[in-house]
């Protein structure tokens, strides 16, 4: 991890500073504790040079009560004297104004270049799990909010292959904040990454009875069916190659 | 579930109390939530097992073991030709076959007789009662709002996939949650079973019917996406319904085909 710049004038003693270099060394970093929580396995590391940069909590400030302190408990900068003085409800206190914090700089970071780039390496190993539907192929899913505002919602699981949102396997994934991710991520990622954009299958399952369709599911396919292929034709039409990533797997 | 259960007990009672029933020993192994109990007067019945019989190695022996009818020790030689017995007789010593066998061909009969038992009305009621409790698990999808889940086989011939979930409100099909139920044969429920469902629970379709239409579409900063981005909207398609009078229209042509444009 590389040393903190520290960019949060004013409030930090000089003492502080000189502290941090030698706490690290046997303490283990905030930040590893959180990611290594079991749950977590969602989150990236979030560069602590992004978390300190005031530019980047703009309009944070209020999320949680003493943000100077929480910021610096984040990035391991209270001194041990500031954590020794403290009762532990403070400290209980400190520490989930911290992790929802970290969630909030969290669901910034991931649509940065470098997030993106971090989250693309836990999306290649199918971190947030791959989509059940049977014609989606064990698609990869990417983790999106409803909501951009703490509190109001849980993480949400979007998959490239199906553009369909699902809940997330584990009880313990389905309590994370989907403001943690935001709700601009998978598009952010996708437009980054083209190249992960699958091709879309076309292929549908209609319930049968002894191998006759059911008429009414039969007919709702077929009429989906036919706005699949109306914009196929204006896609096509407007030269759109659909041969390619983001067109459309043939139904065989 | 008591309903089908007294039907059990006249014919079973009486060699019952020295071992465990096949069937609900069967049924209360760990994974094997899905299966429902079929009664022993739906197996004893020889009209429902037509065929079968051609499926299963050893059917005579097998049936005998889902029934509880005689023990079938570990290394005793078949001594009657089976259906399949020419398959066995190639090797030329008489086959022996050992209850692991006889036991993997009951789980087999067992399974496609479930197939056919949860088509009937009995069954039904009985794969009902476990839909009304979750037990397939509920739909993934985040608009489906925890729809219960039906199983459902891609083929009625053994090994050839496995178990699959039917989700009634966006008419999809899933894999199980849990993997521990992803090595179940599908056959043990059939490609029929959905269907039969809802049609004989009317009300499930109203139901569904009634339901939000709720689809989700990706944006970015609140905007869209352009429709011609590599990662632009594809398969809205997938769970649009009609709205419009136009729509309603196109829909009333597709009744019996896809119309050519």
């Amino acid at each position: 991890m590389s040393k903190p710049e520290l960019q949060l004038s004013g409030d930090v003693d000089q003492d502080m500073l000189n502290d941090d270099s030698n706490s690290s060394e046997y303490v283990e970093m905030w930040v590893d504790l959180f990611l290594g929580r079991k749950g977590h396995e969602y989150f990236c590391e979030v560069d602590a040079d992004y978390i300190t940069d005031r530019f980047n909590l703009i309009n944070l400030q209020k999320a949680v009560p003493k943000f100077t302190q929480v910021v610096q408990y984040i990035v391991d900068d209270l001194s041990e004297k500031t954590l020794e003085n403290m009762t532990p409800q403070r400290l209980e206190v400190l520490e989930t104004d911290a992790r929802k914090f970290y969630g909030l700089i969290h669901a910034r970071y991931i649509i940065t270049v470098k997030g993106l780039q971090k989250m693309y390496a836990k999306y290649k190993e199918a971190d947030f799990g791959r989509c059940l539907r049977v014609h989606c192929n064990f698609q990869p899913l990417l983790p999106v909010g409803l909501h951009d505002i703490p509190g109001k919602d849980c993480v949400k699981l979007y998959c490239p292959s199906c553009e369909d949102l699902y809940n997330p396997k584990s009880s313990r994934h389905a309590s994370i904040d989907g403001a943690f991710f935001g709700t601009s991520f998978p598009g952010m990622f996708l437009q980054a990454f083209p190249e992960m954009v699958p091709r879309h299958p076309t292929r549908r399952y209609v319930p049968k009875i002894f191998g006759f369709e059911l008429h009414k599911q039969a007919q709702l396919a077929r009429w989906q069916e036919l706005q699949r292929r109306k914009l196929e034709k204006k896609l096509i039409d407007n030269n759109v190659d659909l041969s390619r990533n983001g067109g459309y797997r043939s139904a065989e | 579930m008591s309903e089908y259960m007294d039907d059990r007990t006249p014919s079973s009672e009486e060699d019952s109390g020295t071992y465990d029933e096949w069937i609900p020993s069967f049924c209360s192994r760990f994974g094997h939530e899905y299966f429902c109990h079929v009664p022993t007067m739906f197996i004893e019945d020889d009209f429902n097992m037509t065929s079968l019989a051609q499926e299963v190695p050893h059917y005579r022996k097998a049936l005998d073991l889902i029934l509880d009818l005689e023990e079938v020790s570990g290394d005793e030689a078949s001594g009657e030709m089976d259906v399949d017995g020419a398959s066995n007789g190639a090797s030329g010593k008489p086959p022996i076959v050992s209850r692991s066998i006889i036991e993997h061909a009951a789980e087999q009969l067992y399974g496609l007789i479930h197939a056919r038992f949860i088509l009937t009305k009995q069954g039904l009621q009985a794969m009902a009662e476990k839909f009304d409790h979750k037990q397939f698990g509920t739909c993934p999808r985040y608009f489906c709002n925890g729809m219960q889940l039906l199983p459902c086989g891609l083929s009625d011939t053994i090994g050839k996939s496995t178990v699959r979930l039917y989700c009634p409100s966006c008419q999809d099909l899933y894999l199980p949650q849990s993997s521990r139920f992803l090595c179940l044969e599908g056959a043990y429920w059939g490609t029929s079973f959905p269907g039969v469902f809802l049609k004989h629970f009317k009300e499930l379709e109203d139901y569904v019917e009634r339901k939000g239409k709720e689809s989700y579409e990706l944006r970015v900063f609140g905007f869209r996406i352009n429709d011609q981005a590599v990662s632009g909207q594809r398969m809205k398609w997938l769970r649009q319904y009609p709205q419009t009078n136009e729509e309603w229209d196109e829909f009333a042509k597709c009744e019996f085909e896809l119309p050519q444009a």
